[in-house]
């Protein structure tokens, strides 16, 4: 695959803050790419830096071999969906659409064509003459990538662009957007706080935190696999606890030794369990590898978010089996359900259910307590 | 919206339906009444007829009064217009891309002299403007040669631009005060260069800010008198001064009539403008 974008070496601070912190990242044509963190992480800043409206402070971004750090917005052949869409208010759907053409100066007929056809791809083709004021949210978004793409850039720069949508329509663009990344053959750069959306949507993930990388990959090995506790807990839901690997294939968390499928540890090493709240089956207590109280029940729909106590640790488990509060229950764990990672700067900051709340967890505010017990 | 709601709309406007009903639209009946009536209020197109016939003497040519101080006081007006246009505009750009704190101070600074009566103001220029006045002084001080500039149509001139540049500039600031940054750069994202972005995104969305602009700048321009009386030493009579002296002198009806051509060239003017600025503004099919 060829590299379209690479970002080398990259750090960025505003004001003295460091938003950026020494980012290497490489982005291969065609492929839909997201970064993905919660808000401060430093990824509409990257964005920013590959659209050309700033510049690093160090590093280089390079465009298909070229240092392109000095050259202007207009002059790269990258365009950008803006969260706002940034519509212009002067304009109709028709002029707005034609706008990138009309500064090229290309031919009327063609420019009708071109527009026309964008239209149809976004499917609004009855709306060419409606002023953008008069538009819904959604259909103004479909006008901002109809605008972006128009000018048939390389490179299709999208910075939270389903944020102000409702979620039925944000599931719905999320399809649309696959589908004209796919038909165009444009590389999609899309920016999201939204783990849901990026794991459907992406072909690669770049999870991000404070300003670095923590991780890249696809949407399973990031989901399957996450390197530290940040991306295990940003990305879905996990239960992260501190255990000791005996040896290969052998761990022990929560006061119990466990078969697991990793390897390649030092004996005795010290490191993070994830174990996934749909990967635990609930069985009676006396055939449980763990056994605990339940604490709470939530039903969300396709299954119960049982919240159970074990010596301590509140894991979080997703089942469609009904328990009760205070009800004892045993757990069992199969060994490819065991996730394994190194210590990292993360540890201990995430995946305890003490202090949950889905309202808390939408706001991507890390659990204050520190209650990991094994 | 409720009957109810509706009406305590309609009740918490009254006072300013009474108000405008009282002071401006029985008033503008007045002058189209007096305009179109003789002394004794007997229906009458005299007073209309005189302002495009009335004839007098300039320099041994005989021209026709009214029409003339009309022409001038519209040229002078428009002139005006087109200079506070001219610095007002950039002024109001620089301003509204300046850091917070600037703007502030820049307003500020707009609106200080604000604050001073206008008699004062135009005072304050003759004192300047005068043939041994400051600017002349600080002329030859600097080794140029003195320049007469008090009476005539350049110093009327400069007194409008300067009283009624802030009424240039703020409209056009406060609409491109509230212009979404992210717009400029989408622009830039399209391919626009500075000059593209001025033309194809800021100038047609200040187009609004521009007309009410011109609107607050030409019609007390076109209308003005005292400026015209102290900065152009009472050589250039302009229509307001007309009208003046045709109210000083008790000639009502004659005044009223020219108030009332007046304020009708002023209206098609603007509808005019508007008209124009509209096509332009939202011109949906004007560029296919």
């Amino acid at each position: 695959m060829k590299k379209i974008i690479e970002l080398k070496n990259i750090s960025k601070s505003y004001d003295g803050n460091k938003v950026l912190d020494n980012i290497s990242l490489d982005i291969y044509d065609n492929e839909f790419l997201t970064l993905l963190g919660p808000s401060g992480c430093g990824k509409t800043t990257t964005l920013r830096l590959i659209g050309g409206f700033d510049q690093p402070d160090e590093g280089d971004v390079i465009f298909l071999g070229e240092r392109i750090n000095d050259v202007p917005p207009h002059k790269r052949h990258v365009n950008t969906v803006f969260q706002k869409y940034a519509l212009f208010p002067h304009l109709n759907v028709f002029e707005n659409v034609a706008f990138p053409l009309r500064v090229k100066k290309m031919p009327r007929e063609e420019i009708e064509k071109k527009v026309n056809d964008m239209l149809d791809l976004v499917m609004l083709s009855g709306f060419a003459r409606r002023r953008v004021s008069n538009l819904s949210g959604g259909q103004q978004q479909r006008v901002a990538i109809a605008r972006a793409l128009v000018n048939e850039p390389k490179v299709l720069l999208l910075d939270e662009p389903l944020g102000a949508l409702d979620l039925k329509l944000r599931k719905d663009m999320q399809q649309e957007l696959k589908k004209i990344q796919k038909a165009t053959g444009i590389t999609f750069i899309f920016v999201t706080h939204d783990q849901e959306e990026a794991l459907s949507m992406s072909d690669t993930i770049v999870v991000m935190s404070e300003g670095r990388i923590q991780q890249i990959g696809t949407s399973v090995d990031v989901y399957n696999e996450p390197v530290n506790a940040f991306v295990a807990d940003f990305i879905g839901e996990s239960n992260i606890l501190d255990g000791v690997m005996l040896e290969d294939l052998k761990v022990r968390f929560a006061g119990h030794t466990f078969t697991c499928v990793d390897k390649g540890f030092g004996r005795g090493e010290a490191v993070d369990v994830v174990i996934r709240p749909e990967d635990v089956d609930i069985v009676k207590e006396s055939e449980g590898m763990l056994t605990g109280t339940v604490t709470s029940v939530t039903f969300m729909g396709v299954h119960y978010e049982v919240i159970v106590d074990i010596a301590g640790f509140k894991w979080m488990i997703q089942t469609t089996d009904f328990v009760d509060v205070d009800e004892k229950i045993g757990l069992y764990i199969e060994p490819d359900a065991i996730h394994i990672m190194k210590k990292s700067e993360y540890s201990g900051m995430f995946g305890d259910y003490s202090s949950f709340s889905n309202e808390l967890d939408e706001l991507s505010i890390p659990p204050e307590e520190e209650g990991d017990e094994s | 919206m409720s009957k109810k709601s509706s009406l305590s709309t309609k009740l918490s406007l009254a006072p300013y339906s009474l108000w405008a009903a009282l002071f401006i639209v029985v008033p503008l009946i007045f002058v189209a009444y007096y305009a179109f009536t003789d002394n004794s209020f007997n229906f009458t197109f005299d007073n209309i007829s005189r302002f495009f016939t009335a004839k007098s003497k300039v320099e041994g040519a005989e021209v026709r009064t009214y029409l003339l101080i009309f022409w001038r006081s519209l040229k002078l007006a428009f002139i005006s217009t087109v200079i506070c246009l001219l610095l007002g505009y950039p002024l109001a750009y620089i301003m509204s891309r300046a850091k917070e704190r600037s703007q502030k101070i820049m307003m500020i600074l707009i609106m200080i002299p604000m604050w001073m009566n206008f008699l004062i103001r135009t005072y304050a220029w003759m004192t300047i403007l005068q043939d041994t006045g400051i600017l002349n002084s600080f002329l030859s001080a600097i080794g140029l040669r003195r320049i007469h500039i008090i009476g005539t149509e350049s110093a009327v001139v400069i007194g409008m631009v300067y009283d009624y540049l802030p009424y240039m500039v703020l409209p056009i600031y406060s609409i491109m005060a509230k212009m979404d940054d992210k717009l400029i750069e989408a622009a830039k994202d399209l391919g626009c260069n500075s000059a593209g972005i001025l033309r194809r995104v800021i100038i047609p969305l200040s187009l609004p800010g521009v007309l009410s602009g011109i609107t607050m700048v030409l019609i007390p321009s076109v209308s003005t008198f005292y400026i015209s009386q102290k900065l152009g030493n009472g050589k250039f009579f302009l229509i307001g001064d007309a009208i003046e002296g045709q109210f000083v002198a008790n000639n009502l009806h004659f005044a009223a009539a020219i108030s009332f051509i007046l304020m009708i060239v002023l209206l098609a003017v603007m509808a005019l403008m508007k008209r124009f600025t509209n096509n332009r503004v939202y011109g949906g099919g004007s560029t296919l």
